[in-house]
């Protein structure tokens, strides 16, 4: 007899308004930006050099390199806020609910309620980011077509190559999240209101982006949460960059495990007073 | 109540916890601001020399001598000599010099003569000046006890250097053999040939001269104290002179306007070349006397050359020179390809670490006898992507290692067609608008590979191949044919080679062109010969898919080019097409750090699922052997409360000393006022807050938070929690999925009867009243029909009828041998429904017993008479009284000792005291009122 599976939650967070929200927004961005690109037609702006602004010209190249588009605008302050909304609002509204206890009383382990809590939070956001590519794919190629992923950092990438790459960049996406995930989490654990827990975690991602801009920091910048953020662009190269993709896996593992793991020190140890 | 700003209570624990904080993050600040340790001691000192051809002209030297702490006569240690580039200093040097010193050598660095410090001109490392100057300071270094000599007093000394100061290393190893190794960087072989370059083999009389950087090189030796371009021509100094304070300038020279501080006949020279764009035999002649290429046959000092690939002031061809030359001696060589140079600055951090490692590891071997040379003769590195996170976009290089050194020719080689019709180019009247290769000095990498390059139109002609069926790794000069024809019999031409991206255009590898002066000309193309041109020297990696372009050009801005306007025709080949000759070399990857990390990252993850896994397992085998406990005394025992207390971190005690039991078919009313502890007890009895001192146990299990037995427990404490945007049924059905329990057991229906919201079970909960929240909590709590139902404050909100219904419900709940425990800060309330009691007052427990022995009567009365005084004397005279006290004004608590109430009115109305009431007291209401002592504030307010 297992209590509180995580087919439970699964079903509890899925009856909340602000899941299916964050999910169908997933669904409507890449179809807004998609919009916006066709309303305003041939624009020559001047989007800067570098590989980001050669992303924003080649937007429109094909499928993939739309979804790589729509990844790009999305990665740095939306799917941050989706997943901080899906990691810090999971146990502190339930705490503001009052209903925590009672789930608790059940008795469902603390552990047990934590790692079903972290587990279907971590499968929505991964659902939230699959789905926004997944969206942004299909549109993109339907409209542009189904063409080689193409940068100016290196050689256009066949479709097929090309699609490994954006898999693999979703995936190096994925796990440099989770570092605003554990943040998130922790908060989450710590704190009753469900908004500080989300607000907080992306306000401390914000600090880490704007840290990184001081180059005075020298090689303190290594250890911000945000340093390695772009480093997927690696994966528009030819061989891929891992340097680094490795050193960014690195730091968010090395970091999103430490908060997880006071996340769940806390809450087994901790006077549920909610 | 306490008003005020909420207090942080600093709980030894919270102190703990921020001093770890403060600690951690102060060690973090330290270890990245706490400066290297210093293992030497830095002297400065001016040294006299006696330069010139006939060894009598003096000139002062500024040097700085650094001694690793413990060398002295005893531990003598090698010597390195650490050479400035062209425009630097010794303080130049200085970061270096320290890097050197804390590995262990005696460093003297020193700025040469000329230049801003020193006395004396630029002689550009003549042998009778600047190396005699050298031979001087290894005189010195001989004469020094601290510096390890051999028995015939040959010190042991290594020269290292940059550009200028490589030069003159591989000049003072030709002169002095008393020196044992050398590491001259980006530096030159024939001053001659890299500013007179032509790519056609033709000798540098015939060259063409390469006048932007003479021009800066020349500029920053005439103005010693200027920053800006001589920084790039400083070699590898770390360009930390900026920081130091600037020596003012020395008056001992006196500076011409048109020469600065150079040596007349050198600057004689450069004027003439420069007006000029040619050079005479005595130019030339001067020239070498300043180069290597002069000595090379001399040097028995082993060599690490290390060059760079965006040089095209001294490009890699010069360091080839240097290396057969040096090699031809059998003296050993190794030479290193790195991505910086002159254009390119100090490269990647990847390539200035290897740069390090090779020196040090070469000085180490050579000098000290320590460790291995390196096991193969050449290693390089190739640009294969950008460093994502500097905002910069610094490109990142993998290195590469070669057994032995191929030279400019690779170890292999294939040929690519280009073809194209002969075509007419341009040449504009004095050389402008002239075709952009490379901007002297940039020092930015990253400009050079998105490609600075620029061609004007009209001025050139492009030759392409067609697209490349596989990827090639050139390594060394390409070669290709070429045939011109011009009017004036002349012709000056800029062959290069680019690479094709068929999305993103054409780029230069590293803006890197060959200059070719063709003479003797025809003015038809079809008479034309062919010539075979050699291209600037590269480590670059062609893609398949890309086409290579050999562009051929009229001008650039770099070079003197004919002032008269002429028609040139250029052709590839003898019949329109020509074969791209590309030197190829397969290397060995270098593993570098980067391969740390990749095993770094695999332990990690390694750690992380094993840690998970070993969590695991524990946490489960905790779990198990948790469920073993069960004290069988009272298994069948609902709930047994014993020495319960609860103390918070901040060392407020809720609950003091707590014991109660609860049997099967017991109502349990838990009384006090509010904050007498009712509540936390609850918390501990459902494994929310753990108790500082005592146990809870239900059915003989003790109570730890989650114990499965809490399974057998239904519980309301503190109000309702439900999920808002769920109706009623929704949130009961969720609520019994989560605990994994057969639908079946759950008894819905019957919870909702007792609940009572008929169709409003169906509405969300968040539209619910306060009193509807708390009857779905009581179903809640009842649903499964738990064996011990807690309820805390359960009729809060309810309606008179329904807190009637309610009692009934519990009442019935108990009779079939469950048991409940209901708190409640109303004594009525626990009077009417519980048939037992616990009174709580300030954590503690005041009085508890069966409701029918607290609530019966109890012997004492209160009457309300209409003379006091004279009823204390009736009462005072009645045997059986025990005691009279008085109440207020009017009032008297007697207690009858069994004399019934009847009597004793009737004995005061006899002696004519009125009496207006008389009212039994209770004992619970006594025990309450006395123990609670009137004072019903809240624990919590104590």
């Amino acid at each position: 007899m297992n209590t509180f599976t995580v087919g439970t939650e699964l079903r509890r967070q899925a009856s909340r308004p602000r899941t299916r929200f964050a999910l169908a927004f997933m669904v409507i961005l890449p179809l807004i930006v998609l919009g916006a690109f066709e309303l305003g037609g041939d624009g020559d702006d001047d989007n800067g050099p570098g590989a980001f602004g050669s992303l924003v010209s080649l937007a429109t190249a094909g499928g993939l390199n739309f979804s790589l588009f729509v990844l790009l605008v999305s990665m740095s302050f939306l799917l941050v806020v989706v997943v901080a909304l899906f990691h810090g609002d999971t146990v502190a509204s339930e705490a503001n609910w009052g209903s925590l206890r009672y789930l608790l009383a059940i008795p469902v382990p603390r552990g047990r309620l934590l790692g079903v809590k972290l587990i279907v939070a971590l499968l929505y956001s991964g659902f939230a980011i699959l789905l926004l590519v997944g969206t942004a794919l299909v549109a993109g190629t339907l409209r542009y077509g189904w063409h080689p992923l193409r940068s100016t950092i290196a050689d256009e990438l066949s479709a097929g190559e090309g699609l490994l790459r954006l898999m693999g960049a979703v995936g190096y996406i994925s796990i440099m999240l989770l570092i605003v995930a554990s943040l998130a989490f922790l908060l989450s654990v710590l704190t009753d209101a469900p908004l500080g827990a989300v607000g907080g975690a992306v306000v401390l991602q914000i600090l880490s982006s704007i840290l990184d801009q001081i180059t005075a920091l020298g090689a303190l910048r290594n250890l911000l949460p945000t340093h390695y953020a772009n480093a997927w662009l690696g994966f528009l190269g030819t061989p891929v960059q891992t340097d680094e993709l490795v050193r960014g896996t690195i730091v968010a593992l090395a970091m999103s495990t430490t908060l997880f793991a006071i996340a769940f020190y806390r809450f087994t140890r901790k006077d549920i007073t909610s | 109540m306490r008003f005020g700003l909420p207090s942080i209570r600093f709980t030894r624990r919270r102190v703990a916890a921020g001093l770890a904080l403060l600690t951690g993050l102060g060690a973090l600040i330290t270890w990245a601001a706490w400066p290297a340790p210093k293992n030497y001691t830095a002297r400065d000192a001016l040294l006299n020399v006696m330069s010139g051809p006939a060894g009598n002209e003096p000139v002062t030297l500024d040097t700085t001598f650094f001694v690793p702490d413990g060398a002295d006569a005893d531990n003598p240690v090698p010597a390195i000599l650490l050479a400035h580039g062209f425009g630097g200093t010794k303080r130049s040097m200085r970061a270096d010099a320290e890097d050197l010193a804390n590995a262990g050598y005696a460093v003297l660095t020193w700025t040469a003569q000329g230049f801003s410090g020193s006395t004396g001109k630029i002689h550009l490392n003549s042998p009778d000046y600047e190396v005699r100057d050298a031979r001087s300071l290894v005189d010195w270094l001989a004469a020094r006890p601290e510096v390890l000599k051999d028995p015939t007093g040959d010190p042991k000394v290594g020269v290292v250097g940059g550009s200028y100061g490589g030069a003159l290393a591989l000049l003072l190893a030709g002169h002095d053999p008393r020196v044992d190794a050398i590491v001259p960087m980006i530096t030159w072989n024939d001053l001659s040939k890299a500013f007179l370059p032509e790519a056609t083999g033709q000798p540098p009389t015939a060259g063409v001269f390469k006048k932007q950087w003479a021009g800066v090189f020349f500029s920053s030796g005439s103005n010693t104290a200027s920053g800006g371009l001589a920084g790039a021509l400083a070699g590898i100094g770390r360009g930390d002179d900026e920081d130091q304070p600037r020596m003012p300038e020395t008056g001992t020279t006196s500076t011409s306007p048109d020469c600065g501080n150079f040596a007349r006949d050198i600057c004689d020279t450069y004027l003439r070349i420069a007006a000029t764009g040619k050079a005479t035999e005595a130019d030339l002649a001067l020239l070498r006397r300043s180069s290597p290429t002069s000595v090379l046959d001399r040097i028995k000092a082993p060599t690490m050359l290390i060059q760079g690939q965006a040089d095209s002031l001294f490009p890699l061809t010069e360091a080839d020179a240097n290396a057969r030359g040096i090699a031809a001696n059998g003296t050993p060589v190794h030479v290193d390809w790195f991505t910086g140079g002159h254009d390119g600055g100090a490269g990647p951090q990847a390539d200035s670490d290897r740069g390090r490692y090779l020196t040090l590891t070469w000085l180490d071997h050579y000098l000290r006898g320590k460790g291995d040379v390196p096991d193969s003769q050449f290693t390089y590195s190739r640009i294969t992507g950008f460093n994502t996170s500097s905002s910069n976009r610094r490109p990142t290089t993998s290195a590469f290692s070669v057994e032995r050194y191929p030279g400019l020719g690779g170890t292999g080689n294939t040929a690519v067609d280009v073809a194209g019709k002969p075509q007419q180019i341009f040449n504009p009247p004095g050389g402008t608008p002239a075709a952009m290769s490379t901007i002297p000095g940039a020092s930015s990498l990253s400009s050079l590979i998105s490609g600075i390059s620029l061609e004007i139109p009209g001025q050139h002609a492009d030759f392409l191949s067609p697209p490349l069926t596989g990827t090639l790794d050139v390594l060394g000069t390409p070669t290709v044919t070429i045939r011109a024809a011009s009017p004036t019999g002349e012709a000056v031409l800029f062959v290069k080679l680019y690479d094709v991206d068929p999305s993103s255009g054409a780029s230069l590898p590293f803006g890197l062109v060959a200059p070719v002066r063709l003479t003797g000309l025809q003015a038809d193309i079809a008479k034309a010969t062919p010539v075979t041109v050699t291209l600037p020297a590269i480590a670059a990696r062609f893609e398949a898919g890309h086409r290579l372009m050999i562009t051929i050009s009229t001008t650039d801005q770099g070079f003197a080019t004919p002032a008269e306007p002429a028609v040139y025709t250029v052709g590839v080949g003898v019949d329109d097409r020509s074969t791209i000759g590309l030197p190829l070399v397969t290397g060995t990857p270098i593993a570098t750090q980067e391969t740390l990390w990749r095993w770094l990252l695999a332990g990690l993850v390694a750690t992380l699922a094993v840690g998970l896994a070993v969590v695991l397992f524990v946490a489960r085998r905790r779990r198990h052997n948790a469920e073993i406990k069960v004290i069988d005394e009272y298994a069948d025992t609902p709930l047994v409360v014993r020495g319960l207390r609860k103390e918070y971190a901040d060392g407020f005690v809720a609950v003091a000393q707590v014991d109660f039991t609860v049997e099967r078919g017991q109502v349990v009313g838990l009384l006090g006022p509010n904050g007498a502890g009712k509540t936390t007890s609850l918390r501990v009895l459902m494994g929310l807050t753990r108790p500082t001192k005592g146990e809870v146990l239900v059915f003989g299990h003790r109570l730890t938070p989650g114990a499965p037995v809490l399974s057998r427990l239904g519980a309301l404490v503190e109000g309702p929690g439900f999920l808002p945007h769920l109706s009623g049924i929704e949130n009961l059905r969720l609520y019994w999925r989560s605990t994994g329990r057969p639908d079946a057991e759950a008894h819905l229906d019957e919870a909702l009867e007792i609940a009572g919201l008929g169709d409003a079970v169906q509405r969300k909960v968040r539209t619910y009243s306060h009193g509807m929240r708390q009857r779905l909590a009581i179903a809640q709590a009842m649903l499964g029909l738990p064996e011990l139902l807690v309820l805390d404050e359960p009729t809060d909100g309810l309606d008179p009828p329904q807190i009637a219904e309610m009692r009934k419900v519990l009442r019935e709940y108990a009779r079939d041998g469950r048991a409940v425990l209901v708190s409640s800060h109303l004594l009525a309330e626990v009077e009417q429904t519980c048939t037992h009691v616990v009174v709580m007052h300030k954590g503690e427990i005041v009085a508890s017993g069966e409701v029918a022995d607290i609530v019966g009567d109890s012997p004492v009365a209160q009457f309300e008479v209409s003379d006091v005084p004279a009823a204390e004397q009736v009462l005072a005279s009645l045997a059986a009284v025990r005691s009279v006290n008085r109440d207020g004004r009017s009032g008297l608590v007697v207690d009858l000792n069994g004399t019934s109430r009847a009597d004793v009115v009737s004995a005061l109305v006899g002696a004519g005291v009125g009496v207006d009431r008389v009212v039994p007291r209770r004992r619970l209401e006594d025990a309450f009122l006395s123990l609670v002592g009137g004072n019903t504030r809240a624990s919590g307010e104590r």
